[in-house]
């Protein structure tokens, strides 16, 4: 069970990353539930079931529409296609 | 002055550590409590999710706290968006793909956040969960086709009724002198889906409560003016 754990952590490092270095916002925005995801698969593996499903639906649902909604009200609703 | 006020806070924060050092015992009964409720909570409450046997039943006035934290928040953040006007029509369009997603996902999310929410007592998940789903079920669409609205009047009807309820069952279980929250309708079979009482209930309530705060908070952020 240690290199499942092992692999979830790489992929949220990995994706917290991606969040500070993509240039499109709305990628950005994506990685960013994404680190949120990866991190209620490991509260399931702790055993933490409750935490994980508010992780789930607090972290990677709740906050990126938030995030969404201001993205939108900031004028910076566009993805690197349309930019070019 | 702002020195003082410093000083001030610090002293203060010192005596509520010192305080809480004082009175509170690390070790000893808190340590315990745990392999205790688990070896009684199924008896006494009736519920299969020891979670929800203590957020709902032993620690029911915490829950009645933590809910009007979020609507003391919800009514702040309301209350500083106050001014109210359509979206404007410079909002960009969602895009195909978040179109066709939010209509397709719409119902699935309002029967997962509904189940949830029923069967908090069954399994993980529960009022404030299911609550959160349902409220982002109801924004996606929003945010999928601006200038859509929602009603703020049944939001906030919905959410004070909710809440009202949670704390009139709170009150029933007081006639019979028992103390407040305390699981009412007696507990039925364990882990069927009419078992634990009154925790059903209350966790429907928590979850409309929830869901209604959440979603009248997004919709009150969307129908705002773009900051320039």
């Amino acid at each position: 069970m240690a290199w499942f754990a092992l692999i979830i952590v790489i992929v949220m490092l990995a994706s917290a990353l991606a969040v500070l270095l993509l240039k499109d916002f709305l990628s950005a925005l994506a990685a960013f539930s994404v680190v949120s995801l990866a991190l209620s698969v490991l509260f399931v593996l702790l055993r933490a079931p409750d935490v994980a499903m508010t992780e789930a639906a607090i972290g990677a649902g709740l906050s990126s529409l938030l995030f969404a909604l201001a993205l939108r009200k900031l004028g910076l609703w566009r993805s690197a296609k349309d930019a070019a | 002055m702002r020195r003082f006020t410093a000083a001030l806070f610090l002293i203060g924060l010192a005596v509520l550590i010192a305080g809480i050092y004082q009175q509170m015992s690390f070790y000893g009964a808190s340590v315990n409590l745990g392999q205790a409720i688990n070896s009684m909570a199924p008896n006494q409450v009736g519920s299969a999710n020891l979670v929800t046997s203590v957020v709902l039943a032993y620690r029911g006035l915490d829950t009645l706290v933590e809910l009007s934290i979020l609507f003391t928040a919800a009514t702040a953040a309301g209350m500083l968006l106050h001014r109210r006007k359509p979206a404007t029509k410079t909002d960009p369009d969602g895009g195909f793909v978040l179109r066709a997603g939010s209509d397709l996902f719409f119902p699935l999310l309002v029967v997962v956040g509904i189940y949830i929410i029923l069967h908090g007592h069954l399994t993980p998940g529960g009022g404030f969960q299911g609550g959160v789903i349902l409220a982002c079920a109801f924004f996606v669409p929003l945010l999928a086709r601006p200038g859509q609205q929602l009603d703020q009047r049944w939001i906030s009807l919905l959410e004070g009724l909710a809440g009202a309820a949670f704390i009139l069952i709170g009150l029933l279980a007081m006639i019979d002198g028992a103390a407040f929250l305390t699981p009412l309708l007696g507990k039925g079979e364990l882990g069927s889906l009419f078992s634990a009482g009154s925790l059903p209930v209350l966790y429907t309530a928590v979850g409309l409560k929830v869901g209604a705060e959440l979603a009248g908070l997004l919709a009150h952020l969307s129908a705002q003016d773009a900051l320039d």
